[in-house]
């Protein structure tokens, strides 16, 4: 028996901003999940079962969200699953929820993540001093700089490519009433001329900490029948992960990540993406990563990315935008960004993106990942149902 | 074997939360004395409140003020209070339904001994003598013998009405401080103890994985590519390769090293994936990919204080191209 087609008929998100002091954590999920169901016209009668994820413990101090907000959202008497894959996570959480729906087990499914980057702070997450162990040296950019320098001297790409990529992505966010940074007067010069915090990262190529929740409503091809508005279909999901560190890690280009995509492209019978796919929504906390992940994702050849980026193929009017919200580095509650890129590329196929709709977008990517490189989740949409 | 290393681990945050209105209004209600609940969509009153409807999840804004005394529905003795916990005595977990409530409150009831306390019995809440808006506002429960709210005496089953409360107060709490605290006994375990001790005798040793043949610096006493126990040790360094780097322009708030500095990976020679260190003893902007050094060590430090030049020529990128 095949698998049920599985559709997204809902999407909601909150105006993603620095601190949200006017509610609680339960206010903010469940003003993402009301918008969802309203945007599929429906109520919490409705829903079949509640999938869930957020970012690590540490990061905001949460420890069992699956209690805490069972009642806001609606879940008494329902199943309620949490999922949990650093910052990954928001994909995976969609993709649990998804694989609910296709397997036949659910008919209709809210999935939701969110984080509250002002309750807490994640860079203390990320370095809790281990006895024994040598502590980080280099702060939250130190991480991911040498990466990026590793990627420079693979690629042989120009040092300018990580500006040309957040003056984009900063632009982007102007046209997305939801996008945390509104940066109206940003220019290019300004963020070549931003503070070089970890050399190569400026600081106007780091994301920023944002406190943010999103929620979709998939359903069946029965619930998709009755959507008011155009659904979006999932054409192919996949997750992979990876150790953080091991003997062979390429840190540029993960294995896992290459997989993943790989997986995606099989399901939905994608041969090339360059061309069948027509626009990404990625998960890039530093701007060079754009780069990485277009040859990762198999978008370009390897040390070909950044040509794609400099000739202007991602931008909003180009022949495959990236990053139409303004990405993660213009909105980032880390526990929903993975999430959030997924909605975006739903959002994209039913033709409800607003201001930053790419015309004729029939076949979106969503990517996320996290965890150093460990976890890789990514969803492929499309304005038809599969072929079956 | 040589013995494997154990320390405690702390961690410990002070989480900040926003309440929302009807948090804000039942804290902000504990700092002046009045216990509010809230009515849900069947007619009951939820103390503490909640945000929202548990039956129909609706929004639940509907306020009410319940009295201060109530009945023990259940509790457990608590012999041996620790850290952190509202009495220094021994002392009783007690759900606590309220005067006017349909739900129980937890908190700790305040009695000489488990003989003292029992199911039923009527309690009232202590408070605090200095508020803030938090449940620590009320100090604990304790035994109550005075005349319930009709003006009966003892524990006889009390009718009193909750009263309607608009949960408007001057100068509302909207945030509380949640400190969370947990206590580890943390052990690296017997693959890292043993690189550790050698670290003391400033020799870095890892462990070879018998399949792929890749040696792990720190070892962890298995190989996660091939998922097999790793045993045989060998030394590694101390020169090596900088495989890749960053400037550290800003200073992290824990880190006491001067900027600029260079962040690096360091392939040892022999070690099959690079660790983390600092270069010094050469101009932070002569660091290059490729770069050979050696660590410099200082009297107490447990790690090198950082690398620096060894003075031999550059290693060619495709020596070192895959420990990036
Ligand atoms: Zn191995």
């Amino acid at each position: 028996m095949s698998k049920e087609p599985v559709a997204v008929v809902g999407i909601g998100q909150t105006k993603h901003v620095a601190a949200r002091r006017d509610v609680s954590i339960a206010g903010l999920v469940r003003e993402a999940a009301r918008r969802a169901l309203n945007d599929a016209e429906l109520t919490y009668a409705n829903i079949d079962a509640v999938v869930i994820g957020k970012a690590p413990d540490f990061f905001e101090g949460v420890m069992m969200p699956e209690l805490y907000l069972a009642d806001a959202l609606g879940a008494v008497g329902k199943p309620m699953l949490r999922v949990h894959t650093a910052g990954s996570v928001g994909g995976s959480t969609a993709l649990v929820a998804a694989n609910l729906v296709a397997a036949r087990v659910h008919g209709t499914v809210l999935t939701l993540a969110f984080e509250k980057q002002s309750e807490s702070n994640a860079m203390w997450g990320l370095s809790l001093p281990i006895p024994f162990q040598q502590p980080l040296l280099a702060g939250a950019g130190g991480f991911f700089a040498p990466h990026v320098r590793a990627y420079m001297r693979r690629s042989g790409a120009p040092d300018t490519v990580g500006s040309l990529v957040a003056y984009k992505d900063r632009r982007n966010a102007l046209k997305n009433p939801y996008a945390h940074l509104h940066e109206h007067d940003i220019t290019l010069e300004k963020v070549q001329a931003s503070p070089m915090l970890w050399d190569p990262i400026r600081y106007s190529e780091t994301c920023p900490s944002s406190d943010g929740a999103c929620a979709m409503v998939l359903t069946d091809r029965a619930g998709a029948a009755r959507s008011p508005r155009p659904p979006a279909w999932m054409l192919g999901g996949a997750m992979r992960s990876e150790p953080t560190l091991f003997a062979g890690k390429d840190f540029v280009s993960p294995q896992a990540g290459k997989d993943c995509a790989a997986d995606v492209y099989r399901q939905a019978r994608i041969a090339d993406p360059r061309r069948e796919i027509d626009a990404v929504e990625m998960y890039v906390p530093f701007s060079w990563y754009e780069p990485m992940w277009l040859e990762n994702l198999g978008f370009a050849a390897e040390g070909e990315g950044w040509k794609l980026t400099e000739s202007g193929v991602t931008e909003l009017d180009g022949e495959l935008p990236v990053n139409m919200s303004g990405g993660v580095l213009s909105t980032n509650p880390i526990g929903a960004s993975g999430m959030i890129r997924f909605a975006e590329a739903a959002l994209q196929v039913r033709g409800q993106a607003g201001e930053h709709q790419v015309p004729d977008a029939h076949r979106v990517l969503g990517h996320a990942y996290g965890g150093g490189s460990q976890f890789f989740s990514m969803w492929l949409v499309g304005d038809r149902p599969p072929q079956t | 074997m040589p013995e494997v290393l154990k320390a405690p681990l702390v961690v410990e945050f002070p989480f900040t939360r926003s309440l929302g209105p009807v948090q804000s209004a039942f804290l902000t209600g504990l700092r002046e004395r009045v216990v509010l609940g809230v009515r849900t969509g069947d007619g009951r009153v939820l103390v503490p409140p909640m945000e929202y409807d548990p039956v129909t999840a609706e929004d639940l804004r509907d306020l009410v003020e319940v009295a201060p005394t109530g009945t023990v529905t259940t509790w457990a003795w608590n012999p041996a209070p620790r850290r952190g916990q509202p009495l220094a005595t021994p002392f009783a977990w007690a759900l606590v339904r309220l005067d006017g409530a349909d739900t129980a409150l937890l908190h700790a009831l305040d009695a000489p001994g488990p003989d003292a306390v029992r199911t039923g019995m009527r309690v009232r809440v202590r408070w605090a003598a200095e508020r803030t808006g938090a449940i620590t506002d009320i100090a604990c429960f304790e035994p109550y013998a005075g005349p319930d709210l009709d003006g009966r005496e003892g524990p006889a089953a009390v009718t009193s009405e909750p009263r309607p409360h608009d949960g408007q107060f001057a100068d509302p709490v909207t945030g509380i401080v949640a400190e969370a605290r947990l206590d580890y006994v943390y052990s690296p375990g017997r693959a890292q103890s043993a690189h550790i001790h050698a670290l003391a005798d400033r020799r870095t040793v890892g462990e070879r994985c018998p399949e792929c043949h890749k040696v792990y610096v720190p070892p962890r006493g298995a190989c996660p590519t091939c998922g097999v126990a790793t045993t045989e040790q060998v030394e590694v360094g101390p020169r090596g390769t900088v495989t890749t780097y960053c400037i550290v322009n800003i200073k992290a708030k824990n880190l006491d090293i001067e900027v600029p500095y260079v962040y690096a990976h360091i392939a040892l020679d022999g070690a099959g994936l690079a660790l983390h260190g600092r270069i010094g003893g050469i101009p932070y902007d002569q660091v290059r990919m490729g770069l050979r050094v050696e660590p410099v060590w200082t009297d107490d430090a447990r790690f090198p204080d950082h690398y620096r030049p060894t003075g031999e020529p550059d290693a060619d990128y495709d020596t070192f191209k895959e420990l990036l």
